[in-house]
């Protein structure tokens, strides 16, 4: 196996490879020789254990390489994914969101509360607007009254959460008129492809595309790399910081509609939910986009997602016990990170 | 380790280098034990960094220290510490949630049975306030007391832990003047129990008033050594700032008729700047000398929107301007060149094409979609105008030497086309040619037709470049010479020397 020269020698170099960007169009003066360097290692380690890990469980496990457990794989991991790309954009922005959890469980109740009272068309609207006014209220917090964003949604976190059983009055709300509606995409597929793996593409390549080809993509590397030098250069960093808040509580609003969509219910004690923050950002970790901000790409995160989701899977086909996959997924992201970070130190 | 014992520190041709510029060249130099000897110079010439060697801050990349006759290579100041060498350090390195008794015995307690002994603690503190002269309450927090009486608890600390030498870097920059008579009684008495103080500082009646011995530093050279008492702040100066300027002197056009392009009227900010009025012409290059802490960089920035101001008027090209932001600044034309180039100047992670576009990515894009080919191709032009090595757009920017660095942040404004370009220590940290490169670029811009405030702590370089010359001191402007003024007469008047005000 050889690792690739990084395609284009951008400030995101994959990505256009991904995003089916021209790279001939690139300087081939830059390409720093065939030779194997630490950055490379760094950039695209990850990707090479995954391709290493997906091999290994294809040849150690009959069922792993089939479409039906692939898809499964996916499906199971499609929300955690959607939030995951979304909060990369506000990790990339230099800030932190604890709250998606919170936010995912909240529009989650919301939403199925909607379609009982006010008809199942609802459901909809109501989790992705709520999403993004939870993540709207996360972002002025950080930004008007200038709390630590670690803080600042930690606490929101607990509020949403708190309003989730406030809502439902600790019971699942089951909106029986209109099932059928209301569980569509949860339980559906399009060409053999559940609704939900297609949602988790479709955002991941957008967020993807918005990252790389957008102003707003460029303004946000830069808030996170350096906040005084893009203040300097005339940028309203709080207006960015905000938008980047809205997005992720957008996202987790979407993936709790179709946790809703799925159960079929709304529930404020969701497991999924208790545990989404803490999975989404081990992925974007995982995946190398730096948690102090300014470096990282939304496929990487998918990669971080699907990477976290394959060991889980593959150690299930394999009968290994839910603890061992616990513990080689912390040492994996410390790995990950450590790598990173020793790389990033010579 | 008793006081009477003798410290003698020696230094043979220490040199140090940071980013290919040289802060300290092949400096030689010897401190008698009981002596206060003095480290000045003009902003930059090493005398810092030199009190920093000795406190074992910064570690040197050639030449040898002893002390006592004994070579020693400190790491750490901690390794200084334990040959007695304390500093006080401009940054203060205290613990802001501990009281001023606690920290001047941190580490050093006075123990009983294994405990802190506080009782004998407070008693010590006391002789130590009666020795010293300090009025400071012991028990107060140190993160509620204002900095001057943060550097009298360093420097307790430094006296109660028994050092020797005292390194002493700008130690009443912050002071008021009763305090630092009293920073002073206590230097005297230091000296007078047989300790050494190097004391750096750019106060030249200070030094004159307190040293014995005065070494003058000029661009990391030692100039001369000499007894204070055969200096006078005349001959300091001109030790300082020499005789031969260094930098291209380039031709200035007559007094300009141009229109003005930006007008500074009765700029205000609450102790920084103080009724500023200035205004600089079309293709003129104004330069604003002064010393550090005189309000240089606190006008550009204020003029920049990057810090708030109290009040006064900014006009650009005739038109009144509501600056409260850097945004406001740049949609009127004004462009800044951050002193800070690592600190919030350039990203290190992104592109040059990114960081050279950065201020004006709506000009390579089409309603919000980056064209990333035209992007390209405008960095790499504007790149190799600027002799950028190499001008490849794809390369990152911590990549880079500090010369080109600096040269990607010119091209960041330059890409905005403004019409007054603000510059903020332009050659900071680069090397020799680039920043000849940089000088001529700055010209050739005015020759161009822009209006460039040029601040700079390197007097040859405004001298070099400006077609009038403001001096600044205490946040106000307090003179003004037409081009190529006598660098001493700039230097006096940036002393406020008797005699330069008019």
């Amino acid at each position: 196996m050889t690792l690739q020269p990084p395609n284009a020698p951008d400030d995101i170099p994959a990505t256009a490879a991904l995003a089916g960007a021209p790279a001939g169009a690139f300087d081939r003066r830059v390409r720093s020789g065939r030779r194997i360097k630490a950055e490379h290692i760094r950039d695209y380690g990850i990707v090479v254990f995954v391709v290493g890990l997906f091999i290994y469980f294809s040849l150690a496990s009959p069922v792993f390489l089939t479409s039906g457990n692939l898809l499964n794989l996916v499906y199971e991991n499609a929300t955690v994914g959607i939030a995951a790309c979304a909060v990369t954009l506000t990790i990339i922005a230099g800030n932190f969101d604890l709250s998606l959890g919170a936010i995912f469980t909240l529009a989650e109740v919301l939403c199925a509360w909607a379609a009982v009272h006010w008809g199942v068309w609802w459901c909809f609207p109501v989790a992705i607007v709520s999403g993004a006014a939870m993540g709207l209220i996360n972002g002025a917090v950080i930004t008007k009254l200038r709390v630590n964003a670690f803080l600042a949604t930690l606490a929101t976190a607990l509020a949403f959460t708190g309003l989730a059983l406030a809502v439902s009055g600790g019971f699942e709300i089951i909106p029986s008129k209109g099932a059928s509606t209301f569980t569509f995409i949860g339980l559906n597929r399009v060409a053999g492809i559940q609704y939900p793996d297609l949602i988790l593409l479709v955002v991941a390549i957008l967020l993807q595309l918005v990252l790389y080809f957008t102003v707003f993509g460029r303004h946000l590397y830069g808030v996170g790399g350096n906040r005084d030098a893009a203040r300097l250069s005339g940028l309203k960093v709080d207006r960015i910081v905000i938008i980047t808040f809205v997005l992720t509580g957008a996202a987790c609003g979407l993936a709790g509609l179709i946790d809703a969509s799925t159960t079929g219910q709304g529930s404020a004690s969701n497991v999924l939910g208790q545990n989404l923050a803490l999975n989404a950002i081990a992925g974007v970790a995982l995946g190398g986009t730096s948690i102090f901000g300014g470096i990282g790409a939304v496929w990487r995160t998918v990669v971080g997602v699907l990477m976290l989701g394959m060991i889980t899977n593959g150690f299930d086909l394999l009968g290994v016990a839910d603890y061992w996959q616990q513990i080689v997924r912390g040492v994996l992201i410390i790995g990950a990170v450590a790598v990173g970070s020793m790389i990033e130190r010579r | 380790m008793s006081a009477s014992e003798v410290a003698t520190i020696r230094l043979v041709s220490i040199g140090k280098r940071y980013a290919g510029t040289s802060a300290l060249d092949d400096v030689s130099l010897e401190i008698r034990a009981g002596s206060v000897h003095a480290l000045v110079g003009a902003n930059g010439a090493g005398k810092s960094t030199l009190g920093k060697v000795i406190g074992g801050v910064v570690r040197p990349d050639d030449g040898e220290m002893f002390v006592d006759g004994r070579a020693v290579k400190y790491a750490t100041p901690r390794d200084a510490r334990g040959d007695g060498i304390a500093t006080i350090a401009q940054e203060l390195a205290l613990a802001p949630a501990m009281s001023v008794l606690e920290n001047v015995f941190l580490g050093i307690e006075p123990r009983r049975l294994g405990l802190v002994n506080r009782r004998a603690m407070r008693q010590q503190y006391a002789e130590l306030i009666a020795r010293s002269g300090f009025e400071l309450n012991g028990d107060v927090n140190v993160g509620s007391l204002r900095t001057a009486d943060r550097q009298k608890v360093e420097i307790l600390r430094a006296v109660n832990t028994d050092a020797r030498v005292i390194v002493m870097d700008e130690p009443t920059s912050s002071l008021t003047s009763v305090e630092t008579e009293a920073l002073h009684r206590m230097t005297r008495s230091l000296r007078d129990q047989g300790k050494t103080i190097v004391y750096v500082s750019h106060f030249l009646d200070e030094v004159l008033d307190l040293a014995d011995t005065v070494t003058v530093m000029r661009s990391g050279h030692l100039v001369r050594t000499a007894l204070a008492a055969a200096e006078t702040e005349e001959s300091l100066v001109a030790g300082m700032f020499g005789a031969a300027a260094e930098a291209e002197q380039f031709e200035k056009p007559p007094p300009s008729t141009a229109p003005v392009m930006l007008a500074v009227e009765g700029l205000r900010r609450k102790g920084v700047l103080s009724d500023v009025s200035l205004t600089v012409r079309q293709g003129e290059i104004v330069g604003l000398a002064g010393l550090v802490g005189s309000g240089r960089t606190e006008l550009a920035r204020a003029i920049a929107g990057a810090d708030p101001i109290d009040g006064g008027k900014i006009t650009v090209d005739g038109k009144e301007r509501r600056i409260r932001s850097p945004a406001h600044a740049l949609a009127a034309g004004i462009a800044f060149l951050t002193e800070e180039r690592k600190k919030d100047g350039l990203f290190m992670e992104l592109s040059l094409a990114a960081n050279t576009t950065f201020a004006d990515v709506p000009a390579v894009s089409a309603r919000g979609i980056l064209r990333r080919a035209v992007e390209r191709h405008r960095t790499r032009q504007l790149l190799e105008s600027l002799n950028v090595d190499p001008p490849l757009p794809g390369a990152r920017a911590n990549s880079l030497s500090g010369g080109n660095q600096q040269k990607v942040l010119f091209a960041r404004w330059l890409f905005c086309n403004p019409k007054v370009l603000v510059l903020d220590e332009p050659t900071r940290g680069v090397d020799v040619a680039a920043r000849a490169a940089i000088h001529r670029l700055i010209n050739d811009l005015a020759k161009e037709g822009a209006a460039v405030l040029l601040i700079s702590s390197e007097i040859e370089e405004v001298l070099g470049l400006a077609h009038r010359v403001l001096v600044m001191r205490r946040g106000a402007i307090t003179r003004e010479f037409a081009a190529d003024p006598p660098l001493g007469d700039v230097m006096e008047a940036a002393f406020g020397l008797p005699g330069s005000e008019t």
